[in-house]
């Protein structure tokens, strides 16, 4: 199954989208993966002369992945979805352990796990994996969303 | 299971989630999760699974919002409990 429309729906936008495609996605967790552009914002700060993708950005990738596109497939389980719904979306806690860095050009692929989606809570296990199938980073990762009914 | 030992279990709970600025000694029945404990919507959720753990009780969406003080926390567990 192709999950384009489910990206489509995210709320982000380049250059602040960090999902390429969503390999698996079901009520339990989800896969996808994100290549880091060379010429990412980030790499030019980040650091002086050594270019490397910020903890941050991977801890942003994993919540785009695993907490927010599995949000909204759970969401559209609940009710329609349309495209015009608008997403009331936050973070609400990372714990986050970092073992490889990334680096620019690097491809990911974040694996998520549901923990529990309750009132409006979503929290999960995520994993980031580079192409030598290396653990980058993992922890647990959740927010609050839900469909704002007036969108 | 008495009231008192009800109240102690949840106390413990909500300490867990209270913010360094607010002390266990500020909860009172009367006090508002969110407006006097500085406690946030997330955390709450919290709150209500471990109570869902610690007296084996089901909350529904209408429980969650009605949950509002200390208060509201202990008639709800009652009814539960009944």
């Amino acid at each position: 199954m192709n999950w384009q429309h489910l990206i489509k729906q995210l709320p982000y936008s380049k250059p602040f989208l960090f999902v390429d495609k969503l390999i698996h996605v079901s009520e339990e967790g989800v896969e996808g993966e994100y290549t880091f552009p060379e010429d990412s914002f980030f790499y030019q700060g980040h650091f002086k002369n050594y270019p490397v993708t910020p903890g941050v950005i991977l801890t942003e990738c994993c919540a785009q992945i695993g907490v927010v596109s599995l949000g909204l497939f759970l969401l559209g389980k609940e009710q329609e979805l349309e495209s015009k719904s608008s997403f009331k979306i936050g973070m609400s806690s990372s714990e986050m352990e970092f073992l490889t860095p990334v680096l620019p050009g690097e491809k990911v692929k974040v694996v998520s796990r549901k923990r529990y989606f309750r009132f409006h809570k979503l929290k999960c296990e995520v994993k980031m994996y580079n192409s030598d199938n290396q653990i980058v980073c993992r922890g647990q990762i959740a927010g609050m969303l839900k469909v704002d009914s007036n969108g | 299971m008495d009231e008192h030992t009800k109240y102690d279990k949840l106390i413990k709970i909500i300490k867990t989630y209270l913010p360094e600025d607010v002390s266990v000694n500020d909860i009172e029945l009367n006090s508002h999760f969110i407006n006097d404990l500085n406690i946030n919507s997330a955390n709450l959720v919290d709150i209500v699974l471990d109570v869902e753990d610690e007296f084996d009780i089901m909350l529904e969406n209408e429980d969650m919002e009605k949950m509002q003080t200390v208060e509201d926390a202990i008639q709800i567990i009652n009814t539960k409990l009944a």
